[in-house]
């Protein structure tokens, strides 16, 4: 289990080199990403003017505070408390986000399925799990909100954050077919019979 | 004991932004004792990080979770008590979208069609304001719930068969706790509503999702299948954020009600680990706040 620190953007080779429970800090640039940003960005045909090219995104919809455009707030926004969401929602973006864009991290809790692990696999991305409820500490890796994107999506908005010390993470999914969600979905499968016994029920087909 | 509704507008902005801040003291507890029985390394790493969080949130004044929710008030009004209650819900209201605007917080409320944010939390039928009544004359209570939506998002109601008994019930609340998986950020609180219609059992199912731990089902019946599901659910191996471990679980609670003849109704609604609440009590003694 290997631990990696990048500095934002990575290469398709750096991506490559990680495996599932390792982990991963980043530095630099971070892109928060949502719903609805990208129900517009893949089915509303807009587009962003931010160069995500080996980039990671963040399932985010941030509290945020408008302070006015000033040299600490470039956006004009203060951050006040960045999480994560449930990725599950945005599977279907996975693919296009990395094909047309050339995304190649998505952090997010919850995982993806197998749509976003063969877009990891052909392409070359991962993803990695953040804890989540935790964005009173995740608030803290963040440095500045730098810009925003599609902002009338407002929270969510294409959001481009300067980060310092964002992680660790621990990989969840890589570009090889690795994917811990899986590995324990099959065991906690295989403990449901044992669990329903003792519970006393007869008949183990599903309810 | 009359109430002065400034002071109920003022108290449902305040609930709102310390809800959202303060972890109640039972669901701390809950942590503590996930902490102390985790045999797996990666979900003992991941409770420890989601227990630093509370501490960073407090010292930092700041939310435990980004997701800001569905602001849900439960008022239980005491027979003493008077006041004129559209304009109390009204109050609930401008304070719900006081602490959105003033603190400032994110709104996570749309219109369900339009996708339309108003930036107040509020919204056709939002904040979600259930009445009660209570047996205490002079008290008025109004607890506050920021319902995620990780964990709303997955709900569920059977409308099972009376021949399939209470294992249909058991089944279908493992066979949840299976499919939420990570999505629910676990651990949960588990909450299963028995009984009913269809609507009622969906509203239990909420009621024992946002009962403080510890706290039994006031139906034995109740009580005696939470305690067997409780014991069980963390031998499923999901565990902190789906990625495996003992604690999928702080504990499962289940609220009863009567049901026809006919009907087997079984629903599931679950609470994240930020599992927050707050309290506004008014008595004759004045506004507190709590959990």
């Amino acid at each position: 289990m290997a631990h990696f620190e990048f500095d934002m953007p990575v290469t398709e080779a750096q991506i490559r080199e990680v495996r599932v429970n390792d982990t991963v800090t980043l530095n630099q640039t971070l892109y928060g990403i949502r719903d609805a940003t990208q129900i517009h960005m893949f089915d509303k045909g807009r587009k962003t003017r931010f160069d995500l090219r080996g980039h990671a995104v963040v399932h985010t919809a941030p509290n945020v505070k408008w302070v006015g455009e000033t040299e600490a707030h470039p956006s004009g926004y203060e951050p006040i408390c960045i999480g994560t969401t449930t990725s599950a929602r945005m599977e279907r973006f996975t693919r296009p986000l990395m094909e047309q864009y050339g995304v190649r991290i998505i952090i997010g809790k919850g995982g993806l399925f197998a749509a976003s692990q063969s877009a990891f696999k052909d392409i070359g991305g991962i993803y990695l799990a953040i804890v989540g409820g935790a964005a009173a500490l995740e608030t803290t890796w963040i440095e500045q909100i730098e810009e925003v994107d599609l902002d009338d999506l407002n929270p969510e908005s294409l959001w481009k954050f300067r980060i310092k010390g964002f992680g660790p993470l621990l990989v969840a999914m890589d570009s090889h077919g690795g994917n811990l969600y899986t590995e324990v979905n099959k065991v906690a499968r295989d403990n449901r019979a044992e669990v329903l016994a003792a519970l006393g029920v007869k008949s183990t087909k599903s309810a | 004991m009359k109430i002065d509704l400034q002071q109920v507008e003022d108290a449902s902005k305040e609930i709102y932004i310390r809800a959202l801040k303060l972890l109640p003291p039972d669901i701390k507890a809950g942590f503590k004792r996930l902490d102390a029985t985790e045999t797996n390394a990666t979900g003992k790493a991941i409770l420890g990080t989601m227990i630093r969080n509370i501490t960073v949130a407090e010292a930092n004044t700041n939310l435990l979770c980004q997701d800001t929710g569905i602001p849900i008030y439960n008022v239980v009004i005491g027979a003493n008590v008077v006041f004129d209650g559209y304009q109390l819900k009204q109050a609930i209201t401008k304070g719900c979208a006081r602490a959105t605007k003033e603190h400032p917080l994110r709104s996570s409320v749309v219109h369900p069609t339009t996708r339309q944010n108003e930036h107040t939390s509020c919204g056709r039928g939002v904040p979600v304001i259930n009445i009660d009544f209570s047996d205490k004359p002079d008290e008025l209570s109004i607890e506050m719930i920021p319902k995620g939506s990780g964990s709303e998002f997955n709900s569920w109601l059977k409308m099972a068969l009376p021949a399939d008994g209470i294992d249909a019930i058991k089944t279908f609340v493992i066979d949840c706790v299976l499919e939420a998986g990570g999505k629910t950020c676990p651990p949960t609180i588990v909450g299963v509503g028995v009984g009913g219609t269809a609507d009622l059992c969906v509203h239990l199912s909420k009621v024992a999702a946002t009962r403080p731990l510890g706290v039994a089902c006031t139906d034995p019946e109740g009580a005696k299948l939470e305690k067997e599901l409780s014991a069980v659910v963390n031998k499923l191996g999901v565990g902190p954020q789906g990625l495996g471990g003992d604690s999928t679980s702080f504990a499962v609670h289940v609220e009863t009600a009567a049901t026809h003849i006919t009907l087997n109704p079984v629903a599931v609604n679950m609470q994240c680990h930020s599992a927050r609440r707050s309290r506004a009590t008014f008595t004759p003694q004045g506004l507190s706040y709590g959990f």
